[in-house]
């Protein structure tokens, strides 16, 4: 029995049918076409779909679309603008943070919430915030110098 | 615009799309038509199949296909068996499952729930069988076998042709290596040290999961999009597997979420065209996490190593026997099983030898490549038992390191002469970077400072060389536009390792041109030339080489194409940063195409082809292209009380040859180090009666931001080699080896135990300290 809800995504007021065991991930990979959140492992631990909701990480595996109604989601497609880039981006491809980016959008995501939250983290702050997310191809130092290069000037 | 270059941090050309989330990864695509593909896996270890049935599934609603044995075995077009250097492989199982996880069925479907609740009313009666569950049972005489026999293909590769299964047993290969006078050796030594060293099986865990899609056109042409390291590899085993030539089959790859060596042969690939052809229209299969766990591991280890050392530290002699256990397929574990036979004498000068490395069917998941292939096994042996000599010898351990190790010119173990050989400046800049030579000193400040019972600090190091796979192949081809842009084509497939950017530059290099205005193209193997595969961290200098010479050939057509039309005598004509140089004047490659084809239009095509042999192209013997060194240190800090312990600093260094991209390199290095951490520290799948019981990201933990140490300092030491392009080496898998033995000597140094079974855990520490205690 599908269900219609509403909710903004990047910004814009949107409307979908879900099932009630349709994901979050689900309906916006497969129904939006936004497909920079990656299924990796399925159970919220790997951090590779998340997603900003409300402005707060979550593993958009593991929550379900009818409890996004009437929210607000943002995705790494919705992340700075036609002209700009957000300076995360900019800055993880200043730094290397990453490889071969499956993790990506991921790690920028829980890094933009982390800065709204904490405009000047420790590195224990970082450590502790991030550690919901794995980065396979081993690019944390460079994450990590990313995120402190963008605290710093911002 | 600047100038390609190397030797410069230049941004990654694949970073754009990769920060922005539309890179586009086999997951995300689709293809018109495409229906959903699942797979029954086995739930027994070792069991025979008495009977499927697949009514019932049949009959929900979105079912299309359903295959099984029978699709396989009776269908004239489809040869069975299949593997990269046996065919005990099937696309899904025949007489019997072999590991939990084994393909027993698959099924085809509108969507992927249909696809699911058809699994589950497959009905599959299974007759139990004894199941061996390690190498130690595999190897009894007169016991339970994982394969009654095995078929060998008619050709395979020439570096495996002499090995071979050996029949009634559950040995699959056994390579040996003698050297010298064994005995002799031992008889010269002062002392002889005999230690037996274990690592677990673990898992690459890639964040993005093996996946395929697969379309079968009328007339036989298979098309696939597919997660692989090498696609040419699975053109070809997709070609035998379904009765084609190589041209009627096309591999797509696009970026792949990581490989490190799990994404290598075929994988998902078989089981999906033969869903799709039986379809009839095109299928996608995505496994799920624990699927991966399945699929592919890296081997788990036995080894046992005697070592005989003359007083003063020099080694004379080695008999080593090394089990990986491969799992149930053979898959690629006869040449990990070699690799770590030649590299059980380690970086170091060892007259006499005698090594049998024996790969071993077993009722697990099969093993295959990982990062560090084979000697990421040898090296905690060598590397942990090297410490072992130098304790009980009263000898610093970097000493005994440097007394024994390979210099620029020495023979190895196969008696060719070793090349550029970076071992002692890689040991020498580790050492520097963790401070070796204060160790003592600062050691008796700690405990100065925080009595008995403190924390204790302690270093090790680690070093190691490995081989890259030789004979192989890679051919480059590249366009010069009419605009002087350029587009690469290559089978080089970008998997995060950079290089997309890095052939670019070297293309860009050779004909001064930016990188903004190259291209370097997917991989289709329909439109790029063969290459053999983007593994044993052979791109850059295979594919690099291939992409330099493919350059060349355009700069000497466009020299050709100036001594013909502007009459200048070939000898006065030059280049430099993207011009051509003539005595008078100078031109751009835009004027020179246009006067060559009178309009603004054509192409010039540059070919560049790579191919390395046991011998080099100076005659001398050459089991590898390049080699690999490097070297690890770690500092940790234990606590005597508990066990438990921290990693402080990681260094590491690896001789790169030359470092064409220098962020790349240091991204290369430090990821390998942490995926070596991951091993060293907690990364262990486990079995419980052939069960395998963490296939998950929870219970099986990866090392994340929280478990890294304050510093890691990945170190680029240069000494070049001739052939590679540049000067440059392959780099990829390097810095993984030393780890797990640099950490494990680290811990001795602090402590006075030593861990001789991966991964380190507090409490083995704690175990062996208690152990300790009652000794006097």
């Amino acid at each position: 029995m599908k269900k219609p809800i509403s909710l903004k995504i990047n910004g814009t007021e949107r409307h979908a049918e879900v099932e009630p065991r349709t994901t979050l991930l689900e309906m916006i990979r497969d129904q939006f076409n936004l497909t920079g959140a990656k299924l990796g492992c399925d159970i919220q631990v790997c951090g590779a779909c998340t997603l900003l909701l409300d402005g707060k990480p979550v593993s958009a595996c593991s929550v379900l679309a009818v409890d996004v109604d009437g929210r607000e989601v943002l995705t790494i497609e919705g992340l700075g603008n036609k002209n700009a880039l957000h300076p995360l981006q900019e800055a993880f491809m200043e730094f290397g943070a990453l490889q071969c980016g499956y993790c990506t959008s991921g790690f920028i995501l829980t890094a933009k919430a982390l800065l709204d939250e904490i405009p000047r983290p420790t590195d224990e702050q970082i450590r502790d915030y991030l550690a919901g997310n794995f980065c396979r191809c081993g690019c944390y130092q460079e994450i990590m110098q990313a995120i402190r290069n963008v605290a710093k000037i911002s | 615009m600047e100038l390609a270059d190397i030797g410069r941090t230049f941004r990654r050309l694949d970073y754009e799309t990769k920060v922005t989330g539309r890179a586009q990864y086999l997951a995300d695509m689709s293809v018109p038509g495409m229906c959903h593909g699942k797979i029954l896996r086995s739930p027994l270890p070792h069991a025979r199949i008495k009977h499927i049935d697949t009514a019932k599934a049949l009959k929900v609603p979105g079912v299309l296909t359903v295959i099984t044995r029978d699709d396989i075995l009776q269908d004239e077009g489809i040869e069975p068996y299949y593997g990269p250097v046996f065919k005990d492989q099937t696309i899904v199982a025949v007489e019997k499952v072999r590991h939990v996880g084994d393909p027993v069925a698959a099924v085809a479907a509108l969507n992927s729930d249909a696809a699911e609740e058809a699994l589950r009313l497959i009905d599959v009666e299974y007759e139990e069988l004894p199941a061996v569950l390690d190498v130690h049972q595999a190897l009894k005489p007169g016991g339970t076998l994982v394969h009654e026999s095995v078929r060998i293909p008619e050709s395979g590769f020439a570096d495996l042709a002499e090995l071979k299964p050996i029949e009634g047993t559950n040995i699959c290969t056994h390579f040996k290596l003698n050297r010298g006078d064994i005995q002799k050796g031992f008889a010269e030594s002062d002392h002889i040290f005999e230690d037996t060293f274990t690592l677990p099986a673990t898992q690459h865990s890639f964040l993005e999961t093996h996946a395929c899609i697969a379309s079968v056109e009328p007339g036989g042409r298979i098309i696939v999009w597919a997660t692989t390291q090498n696609p040419f590899v699975v053109r070809t085993q997709l070609a035998n597997i379904f009765k084609v030539p190589v041209s009627k089959v096309r591999v797509i790859v696009p970026y792949l979420g990581g490989g490190y060596g799990g994404k290598v042969y075929p994988k998902v690939e078989p089981i999906t065209v033969a869903l799709a052809q039986k379809a009839g229209r095109p299928v996608r299969v995505v496994l799920a996490r624990e699927e991966v766990f399945y699929t592919i591991t890296k081997h788990a280890a036995v080894i046992r190593m005697k070592t005989g050392v003359k007083k003063d530290g020099t080694l004379m002699a080695r008999e080593c026997e090394i089990h990986l256990d491969t799992g149930a397929y053979a898959e690629i574990g006869p040449r990990v099983a070699k690799k770590s036979g030649y590299t059980a004498a380690g970086p170091y000068k060892i007259p006499n030898l005698k090594i049998d490395s024996y790969s071993v069917y077993t009722n697990k998941p099969p093993a295959g490549a990982f990062r560090g292939f084979g000697v990421s096994q040898s090296a905690w042996a060598v590397e942990s038992q090297m410490d072992i000599i130098a304790a009980a010898l009263k000898i610093d351990p970097l000493e005994l390191r440097r007394q024994n190790g390979y210099n620029e010119g020495d023979k190895f173990v196969t008696e060719e002469t070793l090349r550029a050989v970076g071992l002692k400046e890689c040991l020498n800049e580790v050492a520097r970077s963790i401070g070796w030579e204060n160790k003592e000193r600062q050691r008796d400040k700690e405990i100065g400072r925080q009595g008995e019972a403190a924390v204790r600090r302690g270093k090790g190091l680690a070093c190691m060389i490995k081989a890259t796979i030789t004979p192989s192949v890679s051919c480059a081809v590249m366009k010069l536009n009419e605009d002087a842009s350029l587009s690469i084509y290559t089978g080089t497939v970008e998997m995060g390792q950079g290089s997309e950017t890095v052939l670019a530059q070297i293309a860009g290099k050779e004909l001064g041109i930016p990188l903004q205005a190259i291209q370097v193209l997917g991989v289709d193997t329909d439109v790029v030339p063969y290459d053999l595969t983007t593994s044993s961290s052979r791109s850059t200098f295979h594919m690099g080489k291939a992409v330099q010479l493919a350059a060349q050939d355009i700069l000497n057509q466009l020299k050709q194409i100036v001594v013909k039309e502007y009459g200048v005598p070939e000898d006065r004509v030059t280049f430099a940063d993207g011009k051509i140089r003539l005595p008078e004047t100078q031109l751009d490659y835009a004027e020179v195409m246009f006067k060559r084809f009178g309009m603004q239009g054509g192409t010039l095509v540059g070919d560049g082809q790579v191919k390395t042999l046991v011998k080099d192209e100076f005659g001398e013997k050459s089991t590898s292209a390049f080699w690999f060194l490097a070297a690890g240190a770690a500092e940790v800090e234990v606590d005597p009380d508990t066990g438990k312990f921290k990693l402080i600093k990681y260094a590491t260094a690896v001789d790169v040859g030359k470092a064409l991209n220098p962020l790349g390199c240091r991204q290369q290095l430090a990821g390998a180090a942490i995926t070596g951490i991951g091993q060293a520290m907690f990364e262990e799948i486990a079995y419980d009666n052939g069960q395998l019981i963490n296939p998950n990201l929870v219970d099986y933990v990866l090392p994340s931001l929280g478990d890294m140490p304050p510093v890691i300092d990945p170190i680029c030491v240069e000494v070049p080699d001739r052939n590679g392009p540049f000067g440059a080496k392959g780099i990829g898998e390097s810095a993984l080896i030393p780890v797990a033995p640099a950490i494990a000597n680290a811990i001795y140094d602090a402590v006075a135990v030593r861990i001789k079974d991966l991964p380190i855990k507090a409490e083995k520490i704690y175990l062996a300290l208690e152990d300790q205690k009652g000794k006097p």
